[in-house]
């Protein structure tokens, strides 16, 4: 059986994208700004695909702009804040646990003289609100926290967020959706974000597509110059195909929003709970239990666990001798030398991060495959264990 | 013009020197030589008067042909050179305008002709000829004055029977024999430094090279054996296409940690690894062994560990690097373009199974005792189910 738990990394393009994608490049190449007729039909694709998309955010249309994906988005969004606020401030608040393309912008930031501060979370992962209430004062311009956590799936409390920085009045809520556009429901005015970066890739949809959300009445300045696309914000001509596959891509994850959150929260808890059944000695760094405020802070689509005693990059090369596809919390072998930031921050310590594997779904996964998984998963432990105690027997 | 190639004269090394058998090595020279060009249509190679000439259609970049055959062993040095027939007036008025197009590309204000006469009727004598040429040239350019001593330019003329010849480099290549002179060798090929330098070595001596990796999936990773494939596409560089036998090793290395002292580990697997090679090597015509230890480097390669080691085959293992220091194996790969691929932080070997302290005087005595404790054969034959043969291509980038 073929399982592809590593949605968090990137997910199966859907055929119906892959066949739009198709079909728009080969019969709709026209230029949107063209003023003839072919012109006119792919600017009506853009459209509808900016419809579909902002729907999920239930912003308005306008407020969408493409782009080439959650690192444009999240850059454009930090950089963006960062130089329309400098006059007001100099201070940006994000998370210890924020993407590389958050967190990286934000060091940049801090190189070039700007204060910056990296909240810490507690074990479930989740960013410490009061320490956010204690840093925002009046010399904050952005805050920039993440939805869910790609590593952990853990759901930042983005209302609260959203309503403290309403309250301070000065500073821009980024907010890092990557991971949530499309699996949980968002609204952005409810939430007060100002500004959200999604990614195509992430909902079965489109490499090399992504949007960020503008809310209207906010001014960051623009990055790319040209043609004046995107309505002045981002020029150069659109990626038709690309934003046509988005769109298809956001309107199904709409409906299964509606009609498969369920599966998806059955998958996961299975997941989570057939590993703490037949698996001894594992730590799940996924917040499942936890509860803020009567309600579930784990997106259940990504599972993360640490088998102790093990090395997370030889479990996911025993899974994948069994055609299963996972992720790990370290990578000490591969060009990204080091443990996970995220489960640092969340108090794992190395050994916990070494152990470490990420389990993420989507839709498209269906209940046999836990099964299936659970099953190896079950053999590949033990047998690494085994390993590991011969080795360890020879002084490591 | 009618000529429009560019010519190359072709110096062999060592070939030059084996009597005999100077035709047979000159004639697996030519063939290398054309096989290195073969990308390009319209090469012409052949041997004339004791020399190798290459000419080859102008639209060909002169360096990049004259790269392809510096990186064919056999090859001593390469000078690209202008080609005249041989008459005085005809070399001289070559020579001036070589000289003209060189001063203000290597800002020249002094130089001399050395010239050497092949064609022993040619009516003058080589330093009457080179103080003629140096004649024509300095009617020619102006400014330009004669220096014997310390010239900024050596000019050479080599007056041949029909053609003679103008030129101002000779490039040096890399020496040794051509490929496929003397058998063919079998690497033990990590993905480290010191293998593929140890396999280029043999190779330069004429060897053709095979290769075999040993891995410990799914203790290692795909992408540690990627790395050693694009090692393998540097090599194939040199030696044309290479074919790489991979062999999983982590049920021995399993059964060593069950059955075995600890320190032992190293040594133990090395051994298995030997008999592997020699298995492989034997079912695949090689003649010997090639390994990149040299001595002292780590712990499993004191003179104690490499006799333990090397006595697991009967088949002779080379040991190019022996006497080298890591300084000088690094400069080396770093002039055959291994380097940077080699230091690439993919790990070879399973450093799960890294004892803590290995023996570095190891007993042989004490090493076949605790092998005869694990089911060899039964071992060795099941490691050879995990065989997986791919043939590399050059990689000459």
């Amino acid at each position: 059986m073929f399982v592809y738990f590593d949605n968090s990394a990137t997910t199966r393009q859907l055929d119906a994208v892959t066949e739009t994608v198709y079909r728009t490049a080969k019969e709709e190449f026209g230029n949107p700004s063209s003023l003839h007729r072919l012109g006119v039909r792919s600017e009506k694709i853009l459209k509808q695909a900016r419809r579909s998309a902002a729907a999920l955010l239930h912003a308005e249309p306008e407020e969408v702009f493409f782009c080439s994906g959650g690192t444009e988005a999240d850059n454009t969004a930090v950089f963006g804040a960062a130089r329309a606020g400098k006059r007001r401030g100099n201070k940006i608040i994000t998370s210890s646990i924020e993407h590389p393309a958050v967190l990286e912008a934000c060091r940049q930031l801090q190189a070039e003289g700007f204060e910056v501060v990296f909240l810490p979370v507690d074990r479930d992962g989740i960013v410490d609100l009061r320490a956010l209430e204690e840093e925002l004062d009046d010399n904050t311009i952005l805050v920039s926290i993440m939805h869910v956590n790609n590593e952990s799936g853990a759901i930042q409390p983005v209302a609260e967020i959203g309503r403290l920085v309403r309250e301070q009045g000065k500073a821009l809520f980024h907010c890092d959706a990557v991971q949530s556009y499309g699996k949980i429901p968002i609204d952005v005015r409810a939430a007060g974000i100002h500004l959200l970066s999604a990614s195509g890739h992430k909902i079965h949809g489109p490499k090399g597509t992504g949007i960020l959300y503008i809310r209207k009445g906010v001014h960051i300045p623009s990055f790319q110059y040209g043609g004046g696309q995107e309505r002045g914000f981002r020029s150069g001509t659109e990626n038709v195909p690309g934003i046509a596959g988005f769109g298809v891509a956001a309107e199904e994850a709409a409906k299964r929003l509606r009609t498969d959150a369920g599966k998806s929260r059955a998958m996961g808890e299975r997941l989570a709970g057939g590993i703490r059944e037949r698996i001894g000695d594992i730590t799940i760094n996924s917040p499942v239990e936890a509860v803020r405020n009567g309600e579930s802070v784990w997106l259940p689509n990504i599972v993360n666990v640490t088998f102790h005693g093990c090395r997370g990059e030889v479990l996911l090369h025993m899974l994948e001798q069994s055609e299963i596809f996972v992720s790990t919390g370290s990578a000490c072998s591969s060009h990204k030398k080091g443990f996970s930031h995220v489960l640092l921050a969340m108090g794992c310590g190395e050994n916990g991060a070494e152990g470490a594997v990420r389990f993420s779904l989507s839709y498209l996964n269906e209940p046999e495959e836990v099964e299936y998984v659970l099953d190896r998963l079950a053999e590949a432990v033990e047998q690494h264990r085994k390993m590991m105690k011969i080795a360890n027997r020879m002084g490591r | 013009m009618a000529d429009t190639k560019s010519t190359f004269i072709v110096r062999t090394g060592e070939v030059a020197l084996k009597g005999m058998n100077k035709p047979y090595f000159e004639k697996k020279l030519l063939t290398r030589i054309r096989t290195a060009l073969k990308q390009y249509d319209g090469i012409e190679a052949y041997r004339s008067e004791g020399l190798i000439f290459v000419k080859a259609p102008e639209q060909y970049p002169v360096r990049e042909v004259e790269q392809e055959i510096l990186r064919v062993f056999g090859v001593a040095s390469v000078s690209h050179a202008v080609e005249v027939s041989s008459e005085l007036e005809e070399i001289g008025r070559a020579a001036a305008e070589y000289m003209k197009k060189l001063i203000p590309e290597r800002r020249i204000r002094t130089f001399k002709v050395e010239a050497k006469r092949a064609d022993k009727t040619f009516p003058l004598q080589s330093p009457q000829i080179a103080r003629e040429i140096g004649a024509y040239v300095l009617r020619a350019n102006d400014g330009l004055r004669v220096n014997v001593h310390d010239p900024d330019c050596v000019l050479f003329v080599n007056v041949r029977r029909e053609h003679s010849y103008v030129f101002a480099d000779k490039v040096k290549g890399f020496g040794g024999l051509p490929l496929g002179t003397n058998g063919k060798g079998l690497i033990l090929l990590s993905g480290g430094i010191d293998s593929p330098v140890a396999a280029w070595m043999m190779a330069k001596r004429g060897m053709m090279i095979e290769a075999v990796h040993f891995h410990s999936y799914p203790y290692t990773s795909e992408r540690a054996r990627e790395k050693v494939y694009e090692l393998t596409g540097i090599l194939a560089g040199y030696c044309g296409r290479i074919r790489v036998h991979s062999i999983n090793l982590l049920e021995i290395q399993q059964a060593i940690g069950e059955h075995c002292p600890e320190e032992q580990m190293t040594i133990l697997s090395r051994r298995f690894m030997m008999m592997l090679a020699e298995r492989v090597a034997r079912s695949h015509d090689c003649d010997m062994l090639i390994t990149g230890e040299s001595i002292g480097q780590v712990a499993s390669q004191t003179v104690h560990g490499l006799v333990a080691t090397d006595n697991a085959v009967q088949m002779p293992v080379m040991l190019p690097l022996i006497a080298m220091d890591k300084v000088d194996i690094m400069d080396l790969a770093q002039k055959i373009g291994t380097y940077e691929k080699s230091i690439e932080p993919y790990e070879d070997c399973c450093t799960v199974f890294l004892p803590k302290h290995p023996a570095t005087r190891p007993v042989l005595a004490r090493i076949l005792e605790s092998e005869a404790l694990l089911d060899k054969e039964q071992l060795i034959a099941s490691a050879l189910e995990t065989l997986e043969t791919v043939g590399i291509d050059p990689d000459k980038n």
